[in-house]
């Protein structure tokens, strides 16, 4: 177990910033998942805390103690890749022993070792088999088991699940979660699946061009996003923004679409005329023949329980969940309802969240 | 008319019995997709279309012509494959005009640039064009693959779940972009995938397969709300089935030979303990964004449900169920009795 800070830490490639002043804490034996689209700064991030980046500016701290520069190899840490490369030739307790015997640890230890992390991961009856013959699942966990055999501080996972088909990367985001509560490790895992990040992490660091744009529990983020980015980062379907022009007061709780007052969570500052996204989750939006909010279902997309409903309107598209039974006909006419406490408004230019009744509920618990 | 059928195909390889007796007809137009596990015969039906593989027994039928013992060239297929195969050392143009190139089409250039420049449109890679191929996010990589079958136009496109490298929000756009495209060209599509997601969708029928057998073929709804087997309804639903012995429900509706009992979210309403109804235990909630699970025990079985965003429900709580039109199976897995709008199994 280990904490790990990361103090504004920058990473410039040639004139490239990769990385632009990260700040945050790993606490003891949890689950960090740090999430974002391809070249958003994640695995330069990670790979400076592996010690297999220098930053340059900011520090490192794993217990307290300064590794900025310290190499990897002087750092407790496991460097956990695609889990799929194992050694054909050997068996399964070879492969798993392999990283103690290039350390040279005692013969003795090893065994103990190997065999603990065999029972652990429940491939204790397989350790003489040979990994040819063994089943995806099996063959992944061998590869855990290669990876914590060493028991290690912290373990840095760069999309390990990455190269598996969906339907066994959900089996596997299970079992890595249940495994690390087992040995209660530290673990930071990077993806850019946010179904992984949702599924696994006990907070989530998303990142955007090399900024980190904000950290949270999952659900904290789901329901109160910072930015635009995060909000349509994570939910599948993202949220939906609905493009407003206007004023506001501190104090307001409501706001004009089209004329059409539509309330929402108080807003706790002044804003002078300007352009605003009001973002809601499909699942905070009904259909309501009163409501003077008004669209055209374009497409229904059938999901057994519920269906993805996408309703046009004259300030951008927006999707719902509804209920199956409900029949939804394409090209009619509906009323929109958007349940007030639920929804976030944002500066369209910035990105950024209002503060508002909503944002500050995270914040006093 | 049928613009594909397969006739009472048969495939082994070795002792393995990948497809058995299998016959389906994919109509003009229409996006049928093959669900199911690893190993079930999907891409083997495929292969068996592309005319990569030679069935054992039975007919291949494209356009009305029996093509079984024709080799790929000659049949007018086009396969996208799970990984994309580009040509690295071409452009994006170039990759896509490439299967337009072939000497037996001699197309003209223009009439090249012309099919070229309209496909990068439809998937949207058009500013990419004068890229090289190794130059591009994987998410325009697959595009490009799926772009370089689409210049051409087959009279089917075999798809070989094209999507599942990707993540998770590139594959909910490509989704609905594939579907837009087939719809608006009004091509023929056979679609091979183990996402439930995307068979429900995309596909004007699904047929969900299970070791080399074609189980059940029908419209998502009617596979989601009348599937024939305790197996078929497990392929589709988030969460996923819940399966428990039909005793437990102490329905006097229920039919006499049903040993399990089918419930979805959809079949069970939960309210306080002080109502009438089998008492379960609130074991955990589990936060997923959008879709909250409730997990219960109820006896020594385990439900999960969705949760209802209004109701407040947490660990440890005590709450009394209501069952409503589950889906009863008996002793070897078939459906028993009538659905929801009381039609028959």
């Amino acid at each position: 177990m280990a904490e790990i800070k990361v103090e504004h830490v920058a990473k410039t490639f040639g004139s490239f910033a990769a990385v632009k002043g990260a700040n945050f804490t790993v606490d003891h034996g949890s689950f960090f998942v740090i999430l974002g689209p391809s070249g958003c700064g994640k695995t330069t991030t990670l790979r400076m805390m592996a010690g297999l980046e220098l930053p340059t500016s900011g520090r490192i701290l794993l217990d307290g103690e300064d590794v900025t520069a310290l190499p990897a190899s002087a750092r407790d840490i496991a460097f956990v890749f695609q889990l799929f490369a194992l050694y054909p030739h050997m068996n399964v307790r070879q492969n798993i022993a392999f990283p103690l015997r290039c350390q040279n640890y005692p013969r003795a230890e090893i065994r103990r070792s190997v065999e603990e992390t065999a029972r652990l991961l429940r491939i204790d009856h397989l350790l003489d088999r040979r990994v040819g013959g063994l089943s995806g699942g099996d063959r992944q966990r061998v590869a855990l088991g290669r990876a914590i055999v060493r028991r290690p501080k912290a373990f840095l996972m760069d999309e390990p699940l990455g190269a598996l088909d969906s339907e066994f990367r959900r089996l596997m985001c299970g079992e890595l979660r249940e495994l690390h509560d087992r040995i209660d490790a530290t673990t930071v895992y990077i993806t850019h699946d946010q179904l992984e990040a949702m599924a696994m992490a006990d907070r989530i660091a998303i990142m955007n061009q090399g900024r980190v744009e904000q950290i949270g529990t999952p659900q904290e983020i789901y329901d109160r996003p910072n930015t635009m980015f995060a909000a349509d980062f994570i939910g599948a379907p993202p949220m939906s923004f609905l493009g407003v022009e206007g004023s506001l007061r501190r104090g307001d709780r409501s706001i004009r679409i089209d004329g059409v007052p539509v309330e929402m969570p108080e807003v706790f500052e002044d804003r002078a005329e300007g352009k605003f996204a009001l973002g809601v989750r499909p699942e905070n939006v009904s259909f309501a023949d009163s409501s003077q909010l008004r669209g055209r279902v374009i497409g229904a997309e059938y999901l057994g329980t519920t269906q993805i409903v996408t309703v046009t309107t004259a300030n951008g598209q927006v999707k719902a969940r509804l209920p199956s039974a409900n029949a939804v006909r394409v090209g009619e006419q509906v009323g929109l309802a958007l349940r007030p406490d639920r929804l976030s408004l944002f500066d369209a230019n910035s990105g950024q969240a209002l503060p508002s009744a909503l944002s500050a509920r995270g914040r006093h618990g | 008319m049928a613009e594909v059928a397969l006739v009472e195909v048969s495939k082994s390889f070795g002792a393995v019995e990948a497809v058995r007796d299998l016959s389906l007809s994919i109509a003009n137009g229409e996006f049928v997709v093959l669900l199911g596990p690893t190993g079930a015969g999907k891409t083997t039906i495929l292969r068996l279309i592309a005319g990569l593989e030679r069935p054992d027994r039975g007919n291949v039928v494209i356009q009305g012509r029996d093509v079984t013992s024709e080799v790929p060239a000659e049949r007018d297929v086009a396969f996208v494959f799970q990984q994309y195969s580009l040509y690295p050392h071409l452009t994006v143009y170039d990759n896509l005009a490439f299967p337009l190139r072939s000497p037996a089409r001699r197309m003209d250039e223009k009439t090249i640039r012309r099919r070229v420049q309209q496909v990068s449109e439809l998937l949207h890679i058009e500013h990419k064009l004068a890229n090289r191929a190794t130059a591009l996010s994987g998410g325009e990589m697959q595009r490009v693959a799926i772009g370089r079958a689409l210049v051409r136009e087959p009279a089917v496109y075999l798809m070989d779940e094209p999507l599942s490298s990707l993540d998770a929000k590139l594959r909910a756009e490509l989704r609905l972009e594939l579907k837009r495209i087939q719809r608006e060209l009004g091509t023929t599509v056979l679609y091979v995938t183990h996402d439930q997601i995307e068979a429900m969708t995309m596909a004007d029928r699904i047929g969900v397969m299970g070791e080399g057998v074609l189980i059940q073929l029908g419209t998502p709804r009617e596979i989601y709300e009348r599937p024939n087997s305790a197996y078929v309804a497990s392929r589709l639903g988030t969460p996923a089935i819940n399966l428990i012995p039909a005793e437990l429900l102490r329905s006097d509706r229920m039919p006499r030979e049903a040993r399990t009992a089918g419930l979805r979210t959809e079949h069970i309403k939960i309210s306080s303990a002080d109502r009438p109804g089998p008492l379960a235990q609130v074991h955990w909630v589990e936060h997923l964004g959008d879709q909250n699970h409730v997990h219960l025990k109820l006896a020594t079985h385990s439900l999960v449900t969705l949760a209802d965003p209004v109701q407040e429900l947490k660990a440890g709580d005590q709450v009394s169920l209501e069952f409503t039109e589950p889906l009863y199976f008996d002793q070897a897995g078939n459906r028993v009795g009538t659905d929801g709008a009381g039609r028959r199994a």
